[in-house]
C-alpha cells in the first residue's frame, strides 16, 4: 500500500505537517530547552572563578591590612565607613563587614545564621592569619570537582531531557486532542470508515518520532557548548527517551481522553506536571526531599525517566540496570493507555 | 430497494445539569433513493440530534433507525460508513493542511473513491489546491467539506446546515454544488433553517419542530396547502391610535388567511388581482390610509408560520 491510500500515514503525515508548519511550536521544543541549558548551565558554570565580595572599614589612608586583602586575588574588596557597610550588611549585601582599627586587629560582623557569612569570615580570617605567618599545622590539599561529568551542568541536562519528554508528550498530545475534539473534527473522523486506532496511534507515533532528533538536539548542544560527557552507550539513551515519550504520550491521552474545552485539558495538565516539575529532580536530586514522601516521588514516572538518564549519561550504567524505572514506566503506560482508550470520547 | 432512510418513533432525551431535555419526540422519517430531503426547522427543533442520529455518531435513547437497509451496531457500521458522505453543522478542518492534503487524508479512510483533483472541481476549488484551509473564505472552507463529503464516492450524503454562516454568494455557489450532487444520482438529506435554501434544493421536506415532524411534502405541496399561492403585504398609517383587528381583512372574498404582524398584515390570497381591489375598497370605507403595500409569492416560511405562530428565525 502506498503512502497516498494507507491512513495510517496520511494521518502521520497531517500530524507532522501541522506541528512542522507551526513556528512556535518548534521554538518551544527546540529552542526554549536549549535556552535553558545555555542559560543555566552559564550561571552554575562561569569557567573565572567566583571572587568573594565583601566590605572593609578603613582607619588610616594606607592600612596594610587592607592592602592585603585588596592584593588576594581571591577577593573583591569595596572599602567604606563603618555605618554605611553595616546597614549593606543588614540589607544582605555583603556577607560579612570587615573592621580593622589603629593597631591592625581585625573585627568580623556577620550573621551567623547565614551560611555565606560565616564562610567568608573563616576564608578571610585564614587568608589574613597566613599573610601574618600562621603555619599550618594539618597538612591539607584541596581536590577540586569541576571536570566534565559532575558539574551542575552535566545534572542538569538530563533533568531537562526528561521535562522535554514529558512537556512535549502531555502538551503535544493532549492539547491537540482537545483541540481536534474542539474543532469537531474528532467527531467528523469518525464519522469515515477510519480505523480510531490507526488515529490514536498517528496521534503518539507522530510525536514519538519528533522525540528522538529533540533529545538528540538537546544532547548535542550541551556536549558542544559545555563539554558535558555522555558515559553510556547512545543506544541506551534511545531506549530510555523512547520509553519516556510513549509514557507521557500515554499519559497526556488520558488526560485529554475526556476534556471537552482547551481551559479545562490546561488545567488538568498542570495538576499532572506540577507534582513531577517540584518532586521529580529536574533541577536538584529528588531524593532530597524527606523519606516519608519518597515513595510518592519514586513512583512519579518523570522520577524514573530522569533517574535512568542521569545512571546512563552520567555514571554510564548499561541498559540492564534500568530495570526498575523502565518496569515502573511500563506499569504507568499499561495504565493510561487502557483507560484512555476505554473513556476516550469520540463525539 | 427505493428507500435510503428509514426512522421510527425516534426519542432522544438529554440530561443536562438542570434536568432532561428532549431533543426527539417521537419523530418519524423517510427518504427515498435519489431524492434531496430536507430537514426544516428554527434551531434547536431536533434536526442535528436527527441527522447525528442518523449518522451513527449518537445514539436515539429509543426508536428504529435504518440507513441504506442497515442498522447502525449490528457489526457493518464499518461498511455503511463507507457509503456515507458527511458534513457536520461546524467542522474546523486541520489549519495548516492544504486543500488537496485534507482531501488525500480523507481519500485514504475509503476503499472506493475519487481522487481529491475531481472532488476539488466538484465543489470549484481547483485554484485553492495547495492553499492552507486557514488562508480560505468560509464559502471555501465549507465547499472542502462537501468535498471530503464526496471523497468516497458516497451513495448518501447528509449536510448539516450547509450554507448557515455564508454570504449570499457563497451559498449560491454552494447550492450549485448540490445541484450537481443531486443530478448526479445520490441520495442527499440536508438540514437548513433558510426556507429559499429549501424551495430552492429540495425535492422534498419535513418541518421539525419540538422534536417531531409536523409537515411532509414537496415545498409546492407544503405552500398549496396554505390555500393561495399569494401574500398581500401591506402596512397602515397612525396604526398606534386607531388599532385594527386582522379579522376585519378576512372577510374579503378569496382571503384564506389574514394574519397581523408587528404592525404589517398578511393576507394569503389565490388571486390577489382581485383581492387588492377589494381591499382598498374596504380601507376607504373604513378610513383608513395605506402606507405600503406589495405582493409576493408564498414561501416555506409562510407555511412555518402558518404552522406554528413562529418565525423560523427569530433574529
Amino acid at each position: 500500500m502506498t503512502i497516498e491510500h494507507s491512513a495510517f500515514a496520511q494521518l502521520v503525515l497531517a500530524n507532522v505537517r501541522s506541528y512542522l508548519r507551526q513556528p512556535e511550536a518548534i521554538f518551544w521544543t527546540y529552542g526554549f530547552p536549549l535556552i535553558m541549558v545555555v542559560g543555566l548551565g552559564l550561571a552554575f558554570n562561569s569557567d573565572t572563578e567566583a571572587r568573594l565580595a565583601f566590605i572593609v572599614t578603613q582607619r588610616a589612608a594606607s592600612d596594610p591590612v587592607v592592602q592585603k586583602l585588596q592584593a588576594d586575588a581571591r577577593f573583591d574588596v569595596e572599602v567604606m565607613e563603618e555605618g554605611a557597610a553595616l546597614a549593606l550588611l543588614r540589607r544582605n549585601r555583603t556577607p560579612v563587614v570587615v573592621s580593622v582599627d589603629a593597631s591592625g586587629d581585625v573585627e568580623y560582623f556577620f550573621d551567623p545564621t547565614n551560611p555565606d557569612g560565616a564562610a567568608a569570615r573563616a576564608v578571610i580570617d585564614d587568608a589574613l592569619q597566613r599573610a601574618a605567618g600562621r603555619a599550618d599545622v594539618v597538612a591539607s590539599v584541596d581536590r577540586r570537582t569541576d571536570a566534565p561529568g559532575s558539574r551542575y551542568v552535566d545534572f542538569l541536562v538530563p533533568g531537562l531531557i526528561g521535562m522535554n519528554l514529558m512537556g512535549a508528550g502531555l502538551w503535544g498530545i493532549g492539547f491537540n486532542t482537545v483541540d481536534l475534539r474542539v474543532r469537531n473534527l474528532l467527531k467528523r473522523m469518525v464519522a469515515t470508515p477510519m480505523r480510531r486506532g490507526h488515529f490514536l496511534l498517528a496521534l503518539v507515533g507522530s510525536r514519538v518520532l519528533f522525540f528522538v532528533p529533540e533529545m538528540f538536539f538537546l544532547l548535542m548542544a550541551a556536549k558542544l557548548l559545555f563539554g558535558v560527557p555522555i558515559a553510556g552507550s547512545y543506544a541506551t539513551v534511545v531506549v530510555i527517551a523512547l520509553a519516556g515519550a510513549v509514557t507521557f504520550a500515554g499519559i497526556g491521552l488520558l488526560v485529554a481522553s475526556r476534556a471537552r474545552t482547551i481551559e479545562s485539558i490546561s488545567g488538568l495538565m498542570n495538576l499532572v506536571m506540577i507534582p513531577m516539575w517540584l518532586c521529580s529532580g529536574i533541577f536538584f536530586s529528588s531524593e532530597r526531599f524527606p523519606d516519608v514522601v519518597q515513595p510518592f516521588i519514586q513512583v512519579l514516572p518523570l522520577t524514573q525517566v530522569i533517574n535512568a538518564l542521569r545512571a546512563v549519561i552520567l555514571a554510564g550504567e548499561p541498559l540492564a540496570a534500568q530495570a526498575l524505572p523502565l518496569g515502573v514506566l511500563a506499569l504507568w503506560c499499561a495504565l493510561s493507555y487502557a483507560l484512555a482508550i476505554r473513556i476516550f470520547r469520540w463525539v | 430497494m427505493s428507500t435510503a432512510v428509514t426512522c421510527r418513533q425516534l426519542y432522544k432525551r438529554y440530561d443536562t445539569g438542570r434536568g432532561a431535555v428532549d431533543a426527539l419526540n417521537g419523530l418519524d422519517l423517510e427518504v427515498r433513493r435519489g431524492e434531496c430531503f430536507g430537514l426544516l426547522g428554527p434551531n434547536g427543533a431536533g434536526k442535528t440530534t436527527t441527522v447525528e442520529i442518523l449518522e451513527g455518531l449518537i445514539e436515539p435513547t429509543s426508536g428504529d433507525v435504518e440507513v441504506l437497509g442497515v442498522g447502525w451496531g449490528g457489526g457493518r457500521d464499518h461498511e455503511l460508513r463507507q457509503k456515507l458522505g458527511i458534513t457536520l453543522q461546524e467542522t474546523r478542518l486541520r489549519d495548516k493542511l492544504s486543500v488537496r492534503e485534507t482531501l488525500r487524508m480523507f481519500r485514504s479512510f475509503y476503499r472506493d473513491g475519487i481522487e481529491p483533483e475531481e472532488a476539488m472541481a466538484l465543489v470549484a476549488l481547483e485554484e485553492k489546491a495547495d492553499a492552507w484551509i486557514s488562508k480560505l473564505s468560509g464559502g471555501q472552507r465549507q465547499r472542502v467539506a462537501v468535498a471530503c463529503a464526496l471523497i468516497g464516492r458516497p451513495e448518501l450524503v447528509f449536510l448539516d446546515e450547509p450554507t448557515t454562516g455564508l454570504d449570499p454568494q457563497a451559498r449560491r455557489q454552494l447550492w450549485d454544488v448540490v445541484g450537481d450532487i443531486r443530478r448526479a444520482g445520490n441520495t442527499i438529506l440536508l438540514t437548513t433553517h433558510y426556507m429559499d435554501e429549501a424551495e430552492k434544493l429540495c425535492d422534498r421536506v419535513a418541518v421539525v419542530d419540538h422534536g417531531r415532524v409536523i409537515a411532509l411534502g414537496s415545498p409546492r405541496e407544503l405552500i398549496s396547502r396554505l390555500g393561495g399561492e399569494h401574500v398581500i403585504e401591506f402596512s397602515l398609517e397612525s396604526l398606534d391610535e386607531r388599532p385594527v383587528d386582522a379579522a376585519t381583512f378576512s372577510m374579503i372574498e378569496g382571503v384564506m388567511q389574514s394574519i397581523e404582524e408587528s404592525g404589517r398584515f398578511l393576507l394569503t390570497v389565490s388571486e390577489p388581482h382581485r383581492s387588492i381591489p377589494d381591499c382598498l375598497a374596504l380601507l376607504s370605507r373604513e378610513h383608513l390610509e395605506l402606507k405600503s403595500l406589495t405582493t409576493r409569492h408564498v414561501n416555506l416560511e409562510d407555511v412555518f408560520v402558518n404552522l406554528t405562530g413562529r418565525h423560523l428565525r427569530d433574529d
